[in-house]
């Protein structure tokens, strides 16, 4: 396993330095870069896992390997590279690419690097997470051995369903909510692992785990039975969108199961960040490997190779925005504006479109804006603020949905406004819906009730039934979802056997 | 030692055989069929396993994309990504809609149906006569195509000639294999018996037989076909179509053919008997005939003459023969009458079937194959 991944050497390494330093004079900031190559197998596996070499183990891992492989087998798909969030920052390079991809796959890495570092959406990540996933896989294989593989895993699939109901706004909780967490969970960690020496690691352990009561007679914690059911209350500082959360302090869990609950949800928050700034990240990557590429780096013999493998990384399609696309030509399109002036009132208020589409006052704060802009800015700001209707029309994009009287999907829109709702829409909440904890005590039966906040987009009932029948696997109670469905509020209710709607 | 994922995978691996295992009586009363791939593995679509989570409805959704048109031209394509997007960063984060494409070995597929039906193994008669030839690259010799050279062996004997006439040098380890120090992978042949077999479908396409009585045959013997491969390592599969008079036929014909006219289920008994006399040996081969139709006879003359055939040839040789009788508005089912009266329930050598529709199907394999033989 450790023989996987290699140190780069020789020309690799010589390459390495050279991009390197292109990077520290362009001004970029980052975190060492680690950089190792890997066969097509490995780059698979660790696709699979996030980026990760160690997970805690789980068939989804698997699902995610067999399709990254057979993608790979029928050429389908490739991964090029990866880059992880963590300091030090690790990137996989693939052994099979040629020289000019690794050149240019370098290059894009330091410009995710700097991203991961700088970004304020990034600011809590937690840098040592290589550590923290192995120890999570650490914990989740002794819950296994002692709960049985099939129980914890079953449980893993029921809270997997949760994994995308989160608060961005917790990405920004205060140190001091955190660290009284993080020392219940080291108490009950010790304890559980008490046969553990201490490496220091703990500090890590980060699973937001209940503290418990522990039999004084036995060193080991007294696990709960099933039946063992403790009450709780609603706590104040749990956000109603922080589901994962609320449902460790207040559903009728054991503490494996908290511990889990805790687990996940750190992981899931953890990829958040990334889930919120696709385009930024992409854009700004592709935009530094393009210029350190274009400037500095590259030979004359390999600006067609260059070429053509940078056009296909930026080839859009008609059903999706490509990110790296979108990114770079944004990151360009602001630049190129604040070097040219055409920003502020008076170039906003210009109504003159000749006098706009010549507008040039020499400002040259192109570059220290974008540094900015990946500073401050998530995807949903970077859209609203920097996406021009100049821009839209360039770059040629359109809305489109489908036509049942066709039963295809058609081009609805090139309406400047429409497009880039549908934009801000995609990405809002992480193009995830908004759902609510509304109450743990739903029509005073100890039911859980949750609300979607409809915003133009129905759920997905055959979905959200299966989601509410996982939802009450961990909350033991009935659970309840309050939508809107064709403009009608509606209220469904799982209780464990069947979902129909609540008869109000 | 493997990467943990392995288990992961093996893991996911048996998820998704439990899943088809659950859903078989669908998959085959639906008729779908998994797709043979080529090299031996069977493909068959899945509805994902993905994890539930609240999503959007995507019908009304839509998207934005990119490129030239006017409002109402179709977003043409396939949904997914491009191949522009192989330069994916942060993997483990797509979100798509994943149509799982499960791909399973004909052993595997064939142990979930046996598994499933609680099908004996079948244990055939007769020697193993069947040669077969295979051809095992176990040893290394000093001809053979570039394809097969062995680069270690060469690369050793290289350096033994080159230590041994003292052209080695240490400081510069450069080796020069000539061509007396090639080596090449070569074959060995081995000889195999086995068991062999035959399948030989008779059906019925006289003008009763609709298309959804065809689609229920075609079904049935795909299983059939699957289980019988799994018993047996050679297999040959004829096919012979009859209305009044029968013929031979490749696979394609057999479920396409549709002719009106009478019914003389003799015609192909007495075709199958030729064949069976011609080209199979009883004492060497496994026979299984399997007769397919909706039960309308010509005549009570003929069925006679059927049962006489079966009587005195074609049951004699076979190890089975089997009927399945497909349910159709026109047809009477007298055949499957005349051959209980016959028989009666339990005839050592004769398995008769009664399949209403195609979610009868599974019940009727199992009968066929239930007895093990």
């Amino acid at each position: 396993m450790t023989t996987r991944t290699k140190p780069i050497s020789g020309e690799l390494l010589k390459l390495k330095d050279e991009i390197h330093q292109y990077a520290i004079d362009y001004g970029l900031d980052f975190y060492p870069v680690v950089f190792e190559v890997c066969d097509y197998d490995t780059i698979n596996i660790l696709a699979a896992q996030g980026g990760f070499p160690s997970r805690y183990p789980h068939w989804r891992f698997g699902m995610e390997y067999d399709q990254l492989s057979k993608n790979y087998a029928y050429g389908l798909q490739k991964i090029y590279e990866m880059v992880i969030n963590t300091d030090p920052c690790y990137a996989y390079l693939l052994k099979a690419n040629e020289f000019i991809d690794q050149k240019l796959v370098m290059a894009h890495v330091y410009g995710h690097a700097d991203f991961f570092k700088n970004n304020l959406w990034f600011k809590s990540t937690n840098r040592a997470m290589m550590d923290v996933m192995a120890n999570h896989g650490t914990k989740v294989r002794r819950y296994m051995e002692k709960y049985g593989q099939d129980r914890v895993e079953t449980f893993i699939d029921s809270v997997l369903s949760l994994e995308n109901l989160l608060d961005i706004n917790v990405l920004f909780e205060t140190p001091d909510v955190q660290r009284s967490r993080e020392s219940k969970a080291q108490e009950f960690a010790k304890q559980f692992f008490h046969d553990d020496d201490d490496d220091g690691r703990s500090s890590h352990l980060k699973s937001f785990m209940r503290s418990k009561l522990f039999t004084p007679e036995s060193n080991k914690p007294k696990m709960p039975l099933d039946e063992d059911v403790i009450e709780r209350k609603r706590p104040s500082h749990v956000s109603p969108r922080d589901i994962m959360m609320y449902l460790i302090e207040n559903a009728p869990l054991q503490d494996w199961q908290a511990d889990i609950l805790g687990i996940l949800r750190e992981e899931a928050y953890y990829f958040l960040p990334q889930r919120m700034t696709k385009i930024m990240n992409e854009g700004w990557a592709s935009y530094w490997h393009s210029t350190i590429l274009t400037k500095k780096a590259l030979k004359s013999s390999e600006i067609i190779e260059f070429a053509d493998k940078h056009s296909g990384v930026m080839a859009m399609s008609r059903q999706n925005i490509n990110p790296y696309k979108i990114g770079i030509e944004m990151m360009r399109d602001i630049e190129y504006r604040w070097d040219t002036g055409r920003f502020g009132k008076e170039y906003n208020e210009c109504t003159d479109m000749h006098e706009r589409e010549n507008w040039n006052r020499p400002t040259h704060q192109g570059r220290e804006k974008i540094f900015e802009v990946r500073k401050t800015h998530n995807d949903v700001t970077f859209i609203d603020e920097f996406f021009t209707r100049e821009f839209c029309q360039r770059m040629q994009l359109f809305t489109y949905k489908y036509n049942p009287r066709t039963s295809r999907f058609e081009i609805d829109s090139r309406d400047f406004q429409a497009i880039k709702a549908k934009l801000l829409m995609s990405l809002t909440n992480f193009g995830q819906p908004v759902i609510e904890v509304e109450s743990g005590n739903f029509a005073n039966r100890g039911e859980l009730h949750l609300i979607h906040k409809h915003q133009g987009v129905d759920l997905d009932m055959g979905y959200a039934s299966s989601t509410l029948r996982n939802i009450q696997k961990i909350w033991g109670r009935p659970v309840n979802l309050s939508t809107i469905q064709e403009e009608k509020e509606v209220t469904f209710v799982h209780d464990g056997k069947e979902f129909r709607p609540l008869k109000s | 030692m493997d990467h943990p994922i392995k288990r992961d995978h093996a893991r996911f691996r048996n998820i998704v055989k439990g899943r088809v295992r659950d859903n078989l009586r669908d998959y085959i009363s639906n008729g779908e069929m998994p797709l043979p791939k080529g090299d031996g593995k069977y493909k068959i679509p899945m509805p994902s396993i993905d994890t539930p989570r609240f999503k959007f409805g995507d019908q009304s959704q839509g998207g934005t994309g990119q490129g030239q048109g006017e409002q109402g031209d179709p977003v043409d394509g396939q949904e997914g990504e491009g191949e522009g997007e192989a330069g994916q960063g942060e993997a483990g984060e797509g979100e798509g809609n994943k149509e799982l494409d499960v791909e399973l070995s004909l052993d595997e597929l064939a142990s979930i149906l046996g598994e499933e039906l609680a099908l004996p193994n079948i244990e055939p008669k007769g020697k193993k006569t069947m040669q077969s030839t295979t051809d095992r690259y176990t040893s290394v010799g000093t001809v053979g195509p570039d394809s097969l050279k062995h680069f270690k062996r060469s690369y050793k004997e290289a350096l033994k000639r080159q230590v041994a006439t003292g052209t080695y040098d240490a400081k510069n380890p450069t080796i020069i294999p000539i061509k007396a120090d090639m080596r090449y992978r070569s074959s060995a042949q081995k000889v195999e018996f086995d068991n062999s077999a035959v399948v030989i479908y008779m059906m019925d396409v006289s003008g009763s037989m609709g298309d959804e009585q065809k689609e229920v045959v075609r079904t049935e013997s795909f299983w059939i076909n699957l289980w019988l491969k799994s018993q047996y390592k050679d297999i040959e599969i004829r096919y012979i179509i009859h209305d009044a008079t029968a013929k031979e036929v490749d696979e394609e014909t057999f479920f396409r053919t549709r002719e009106s006219g009478g019914t003389l289920i003799s015609s192909a008994f007495k075709l199958c008997k030729d064949i069976i006399s011609e080209d199979y040996n009883p004492s060497e081969w496994n026979i299984y005939p399997f007769h397919f139709s909706d039960g309308d006879n010509w005549s009570t003359d003929d069925t006679k003459l059927c049962l006489d055939i079966l009587d005195n040839d074609i049951l004699p040789a076979s190890n089975m023969f089997c009927y399945g009788q497909v349910e159709s508005r026109y047809g009477s089912g007298q055949f499957y009458k005349d051959l209980i009266g016959h028989y009666k329930e339990d005839h050592e050598k004769v398995t008769l079937s009664k399949i209403k529709n195609k979610d009868a199907i599974l019940d009727s394999i199992k009968e066929f194959l239930g007895k093990g033989k």
